[in-house]
């Protein structure tokens, strides 16, 4: 039995938290919550290229390390606790995943050494309007190799160079590579609940749009990419879960209150040990998700349902009751608290609602149960 | 990651299983509240002790194996695979026996350990009291030295909720010796000999009908000052290290959310058949991650000590998951049966009234070997470091302590 990271997985954790405790304090996630131009940290992004970590999972072959998921993953773990603003999963989880999924050797040649250099910045650009994505979402249409249509929200959308499309195409949807830069792309940017991530509004009047994976596929390849990156997001969140508890448990400790350590009231104790009997679950959840992944096994989508539920409800658990231990000062500006609040929303939809992942996982149950 | 065994645990594991294939029992039988059963799980346990698959763990010069975790793990996984009988030894030789060895004298050792290890002798944990079940350190029941000078101890009280009592050869008993110094430092713990007429075992009518754990009264039981394990006064240290290998033995349970999709899709809703209803496929995707989360969670646990590490404090969760969990399964499930769900009739009711019974016996759940609130305590002060709470009852007497009565 072994069920855990291996020791160079763990140094690798290990580096990249002194690396981002380091390069990304918090006063650089206020720097960009701060500043309404900016919606990424640009110099942690050139940073974070250079360590290598975009090019983890991207074989050698075209540029990357040539490591695996589980690099991944632990990389992941950190930026999430990190708070991290850069756009590492649109360009790493979506884009990077999408080429590595359906991506024709010309397509993996053009982009993945890019991606791995830190030269291309990724977005995913699914959904049109509020609620689940179903076909019946996807209006935006390619014809000729045009493509025409409105996507919002698309994180970094604002500053990617390089968007996975999910569009129409003779009545069928599929996925499509569509460069930003060019004719026929007009990009607003949207305020959010999270400003320390970018989000666009993606109007596309006839840009120039080249099919990746099957035609037909695109609903199909759409999920499979939103499982992959559910496994990615999860460990993402089970970071900035552990952060806030961490951070819960400080104040707890160190905040008087009628002459005593809050911590030492069952109240907050409790509250503080559900917690991380979530976080502790979400982890293992997530763990699971990572081999499943790794290890292309028939589980993904089941063992990524459950990695992306647990650690969505952990995250948002831990940043509402990490600001309610803190008590009013939790509600200012100027504390902390808020940007795990704010950052356990921006996780916990941008690949989808936990809500609709349940069904998913409901549904994988029902056809595990008939098999 | 790699959930298949290494070649030693799989060669382990291969020799567990044939032995096992060609001695335990194929059949079920009867439990060990029943004499017969009793019997059987004697001669189970004798036979695993002589093959060396009793207490495995247990260093060598107690007559156990000297092995590592991860083999007590294996095996217990290939035991699990047969309809093996009750364990009436699991309290002795997981908790009792275990204090005996590290607080005991000489001669107990010599005298308790082989024959528990076989299944000779039975044990069990005479520690909550009416007055103090979550709070174990407010024992009552006193013992105090004979008159006669003999150094013996006179004890009287009661003890509550002792699983196997009416079996039992022998108990460790916290007992209150110094009344006058605070709580923790009065107390002292012995063996006893449940066989002795001075001790009234009998049982508790449990609000699920079953009668699985006892009330002890003792009237002047008279024991020799050298049943004495530990010194006087020490008897909260002692029982410490009894309560930590309990906390440790109690584990988890399954989610059922197997068994409430497949009761769903045979029953009407007015939303169509019960499978179809939103609220109960949310519900049963959260049972379904609790209790695979804490499946992964045992994998990590096992992981550890299948490299030879202490496993981490994630291994302190699965009661406080699973207690709730299957209150929940439960409640839900009787609810979708409807008005039908009153029924305990196992003849009439859905899956043998399956859902009634947990519904009954979850409450018990919550509580045993630490309440819900307690669990979490633990956590908050053992897991993350917070203060205790503000104690009323330190630095003071015991005598003096409010009772509330």
């Amino acid at each position: 039995m072994n069920f855990d990271f291996s020791d160079d997985q763990k140094f690798l954790k290990n580096e990249a938290r002194r690396f981002l405790e380091g390069r990304c304090p918090t006063s650089k996630v206020r720097a960009v919550l701060d500043d309404p131009a900016k919606s990424y940290d640009a110099d942690l992004w050139k940073e974070v290229a250079g360590q290598g970590w975009l090019g983890t999972a991207i074989p050698e072959a075209y540029g990357g390390l040539g490591l695996g998921h589980l690099e991944l993953c632990v990389i992941a773990e950190e930026l999430g606790r990190a708070l991290a603003p850069i756009p590492f999963a649109s360009t790493v989880y979506f884009l990077a995943e999408a080429l590595l999924l359906a991506g024709s050797e010309a397509q993996k040649q053009a982009w993945l050494p890019k991606i791995a250099a830190g030269e291309v910045i990724g977005c995913f650009a699914s959904v049109e309007r509020p609620g689940v994505l179903t076909e019946a979402q996807v209006q935006a249409k390619v014809e000729g190799g045009k493509l025409s249509g409105t996507k919002l929200p698309v994180t970094d959308g604002d500053i990617a160079d390089v968007a996975v499309v999910l569009a129409r195409e003779g009545g069928r949807l599929s996925l499509f590579l569509v460069e930003l830069g060019g004719a026929g792309v007009a990009r607003e940017t949207l305020q959010t609940l999270d400003p320390t991530r970018g989000v666009a509004k993606l109007t596309f009047s006839g840009a120039a749009a080249e099919r990746l994976g099957e035609a037909g596929e695109g609903l199909a390849l759409a999920e499979a990419l939103l499982e992959r990156a559910a496994v990615l997001l999860a460990f993402e969140q089970v970071g900035g879960a552990d952060r806030a508890l961490e951070m819960a448990k400080g104040y707890a400790i160190e905040r008087y209150a009628f002459g005593r350590p809050i911590g030492s009231y069952q109240a907050i104790k409790h509250k503080l040990a559900d917690i991380y009997v979530k976080n502790e679950l979400a982890r293992s959840s997530a763990y699971y998700g990572a081999w499943a992944l790794e290890t292309g096994a028939s589980e993904l989508p089941l063992a990524a349902a459950s990695a992306r539920v647990s650690a969505s409800e952990a995250y948002w658990n831990a940043a509402k009751e990490n600001l309610q231990t803190h008590g009013g000062i939790g509600f200012t500006w100027q504390m902390d608290c808020h940007l795990f609040y704010r950052r356990a929303q921006q996780l916990g939809l941008v690949a989808g609602g936990a809500k609709a992942w349940k069904e998913r996982l409901v549904q994988q149950l029902e056809r595990r149960n008939a098999a | 990651m790699d959930f298949n065994d290494t070649p030693e645990e799989a060669a382990y594991r291969a020799k567990a299983r044939s032995w096992l294939e060609a001695n335990a029992p194929k059949r079920q039988g009867r439990d060990e509240e029943d004499p017969a059963g009793l019997k059987d799980a004697k001669a189970w346990q004798l036979k695993k002790a002589a093959a060396g698959y009793s207490c495995i763990t247990w260093p060598k010069e107690w007559g156990g194996v000297g092995g590592a975790n991860w083999q007590a793990q294996v095996f217990a996984q290939e035991e699990s695979n047969y309809p093996t009988p009750g364990n009436p030894f699991q309290i002795g030789l997981g908790m009792c026996v275990p204090t005996i060895m590290t607080s005991g004298n000489e001669a107990d050792k010599q005298r308790f350990v082989g024959p528990a290890m076989r299944g000779e002798e039975i044990w069990c944990q005479l520690f909550s009291e009416p007055s103090g079940g979550s709070d174990v350190a407010a024992a009552r029941t006193r013992a105090v030295r004979a008159p006669d000078g003999s150094g013996d101890w006179i004890i009287n009280g009661q003890k509550v909720w002792t699983s196997g009592a009416q079996f039992s050869d022998f108990g460790i008993l916290v007992t209150r010796t110094d009344p006058d110094v605070p709580k923790h430092k009065g107390l002292t713990m012995f063996w006893v000999d449940m066989h002795d007429a001075a001790i009234d075992v009998r049982p508790i009518h449990q609000m699920s009908g079953a009668s699985g754990f006892n009330e002890v009264y003792f009237t002047d039981l008279r024991v020799k000052d050298s049943q004495r394990v530990g010194a006087v006064g020490d008897g909260w240290r002692v029982s410490l290290v009894t309560l930590m290998n309990e906390r440790n033995a109690i584990g988890g349970g399954a989610s059922y959310h197997r068994q409430v999709m497949d009761l769903a899709s045979s029953i009407a809703t007015l939303a169509g058949s019960g499978i179809k209803d939103a609220a109960l496929r949310e519900k049963v995707a959260d049972w379904y991650v609790q209790a695979e989360g804490l499946r992964l969670t045992r994998l990590r646990t096992q992981t550890a000590l299948s490299r030879g590490q202490t496993p981490g404090p994630e291994a302190s969760i699965g009661k406080v998951v699973t207690a709730p969990l299957m209150q929940d399964v439960a409640n839900t499930a009787v609810e979708l049966e409807d008005q039908f769900g009153i029924i305990v009739d196992p003849a009439l009711a859905p899956l043998s009234a399956m859902f009634q019974a947990t519904l009954m016996s979850a409450p018990g759940m919550r509580i045993a070997g630490g309440t819900d609130e307690i669990l979490k305590n633990i956590i908050a002060e053992r897991v993350l470091g917070l203060p205790q709470d503000v104690r009323v009852d330190k630095d003071v007497a015991f005598k003096d302590i409010p009772t509330g009565r």
